[in-house]
């Protein structure tokens, strides 16, 4: 099944549960396995937090959205965040070593768990900042 | 996400329900942490949670570093199928004390 859905989310921590619930509904349409789903779910949640935390660090009560993209076609499934917080170097963008237990750092490392890729692409949009997580769905 | 809190003895029991993520971190730390900081023995019942991401994740950590540095345990009882998951995930099963 081919699919194609996008949303806006005023860009908070408030809205990360709208998130989930959006990208629980578009999974249920391709009828995805409960284990992948909740995988697939936790990854965009996690990007998410990542444009809260990092995208619009020290910054308060903004009234910026940042927009997710979920699509699939032929078993690809690639899942765009367009943001336009503050310039990601994706070079900065690195997980906490494992063995180094201490809260926080772990957000990125669940991606990279979770999907194939994670790439940072260059807009055409106007967003700042334009991440394609892409995770092969056999 | 809401909470409860039993007391038994020496033994704090906090019973959190539903998703804990970045935005209700800072009200499951403020349930968890002052507990651990007097010196008692904490059990977290993460039964009736259904989802946890690395914000909550975090509050674990916090929670069973801040219990090391007081002399006492955290430990996390019956914890949910998919959190279990996502601390299997960070390889943290052999860290925290999870019954």
């Amino acid at each position: 099944m081919n699919i194609e859905e996008s949303k806006d989310f005023l860009v908070s921590t408030a809205s990360l549960k709208e998130v989930r619930v959006f990208s629980r509904e578009v999974f249920e349409k391709l009828k995805l396995e409960q284990d992948l789903k909740d995988e697939l779910v936790l990854a965009i949640a996690e990007a998410a937090q990542n444009i809260v935390k990092h995208g619009y660090k020290d910054v308060e009560n903004t009234t910026d959205r940042m927009q997710i993209k979920i699509s699939m076609k032929d078993s690809e499934l690639e899942i765009g965040f367009f943001d336009k917080g503050k310039a990601v170097v994706p070079g900065n963008v690195q997980h906490r070593k494992l063995d180094d237990i201490k809260p926080g750092g772990l957000g990125t490392f669940f991606i990279k768990q979770i999907m194939d890729a994670a790439v940072f692409k260059k807009d055409e949009k106007g967003w700042v900042n334009h991440l394609v997580l892409t995770k092969k769905i056999n | 996400m809401t909470y409860k809190v039993t007391e038994e003895g020496n033994v704090s029991t906090v019973f959190l329900n539903g998703e804990i993520d970045m935005d209700v971190t800072e009200k499951a730390k403020e349930v968890i942490l002052p507990l651990v900081e007097s010196g008692k023995e904490v059990h977290l019942n993460l039964k009736d949670v259904s989802y946890m991401d690395s914000s909550g994740i975090s509050v674990l950590i916090e929670s069973h570093q801040k219990a090391l540095e007081n002399n006492t345990k955290v430990i996390v009882k019956e914890v949910s199928k998919s959190v279990l998951k996502v601390i299997m995930m960070a390889k943290l099963e052999q860290i925290l004390n999870l019954e």
